[in-house]
């Protein structure tokens, strides 16, 4: 079973949450997910963000309700680091 | 429970409500509370006028400020957050009808127009307990009239100090400006009467 340690999201977001939210929002979705987001284009109500979640074995279905719960949609994955078994 | 006030508490950070909810609270508090003080005044400056009445017309005066903060908040705050939801799909170019957003446009109108609707019935109850304690039997120091009168006018009073915490100014001088403005009204009325 392979897990996966580290995946790179281009989001878009809405304002609100804010991005400290959202990532608080996104970091609580696992015990050890640390939550990296830089902010790429700011709009008049949405901003495109890049989303670094790392963690011993992250939960991308979990990770992507989250987004959409949020109100945000995700655009593409750009990197993903998956260990093997 | 918990999982519903943080629930709430999302809502209220994603449609950033929580200052509308404390205007709308203030603004229909003071409503409340300078529409009791109007009425009650009316009764005490004319000629006696059993306790019952004053009772009924100040309840009926208090729930018909409820019903009308209830329904007019939440018809505008609805059709603001239908509003400001469509235009976020539209800059999202999606659907947002699984995310926080469409609950808090769902949810946020009801609790809007319950804390406009409430807090006038609210104040309104407190400013009439003492016409209720006189008429249940209670020996109270003052006139029933003037005791309300006095904690319509402290209720109004502590507004004006909450906003001016709120502002940032002298919390005394924010209180005195909403009094001021009451016993204007009671002046007024006086001189009508």
């Amino acid at each position: 079973m392979s897990s996966v340690k580290r995946l790179v999201l281009d989001v878009l977001k809405p304002h609100q949450p804010n991005t400290l939210d959202f990532a608080r929002a996104v970091a609580s979705l696992g015990e050890d997910y640390q939550v990296d987001i830089h902010v790429l284009e700011v709009d008049e109500k949405t901003e495109t963000v890049q989303v670094i979640i790392e963690g011993s074995n992250l939960d991308f279905e979990l990770i992507s309700s989250a987004i959409d719960e949020n109100g945000a949609s995700l655009h593409s994955i750009d990197e993903v680091s998956v260990a093997g078994k | 429970m918990t999982m519903v006030l943080k629930q709430i508490k999302t809502l209220l950070e994603i449609s950033q409500s929580r200052e509308i909810m404390r205007r709308y609270f203030v603004v229909n508090g003071f409503d409340g509370a300078l529409t009791m003080l109007g009425l009650i005044m009316g009764f005490y400056v004319s000629d006696y006028v059993e306790l019952a009445i004053v009772i009924t017309t100040c309840l009926a005066a208090a729930l018909a400020l409820g019903m009308s903060g209830i329904s007019s908040a939440y018809i505008s705050e609805a059709a603001e957050r239908r509003r400001t939801l469509m235009e976020l799909e539209k800059a999202m170019v999606t659907s947002l009808d699984e995310s926080h957003h469409a609950r808090a446009a769902i949810w946020i109108p009801w609790l809007v127009a319950l804390v406009n609707g409430l807090a006038p019935l609210l104040f309104a109850l407190i400013i009439i307990s003492p016409l209720w304690l006189a008429h249940s039997g209670m020996v109270l120091a003052l006139e029933p009239l003037l005791i309300a009168m006095l904690v319509a006018l402290s209720i109004i009073f502590l507004l004006g100090v909450f906003l001016g915490r709120i502002g940032g100014t002298f919390w005394l001088w924010s209180g005195l400006q909403s009094l001021a403005v009451a016993s204007a009204t009671v002046g007024l009325i006086y001189l009508i009467a």
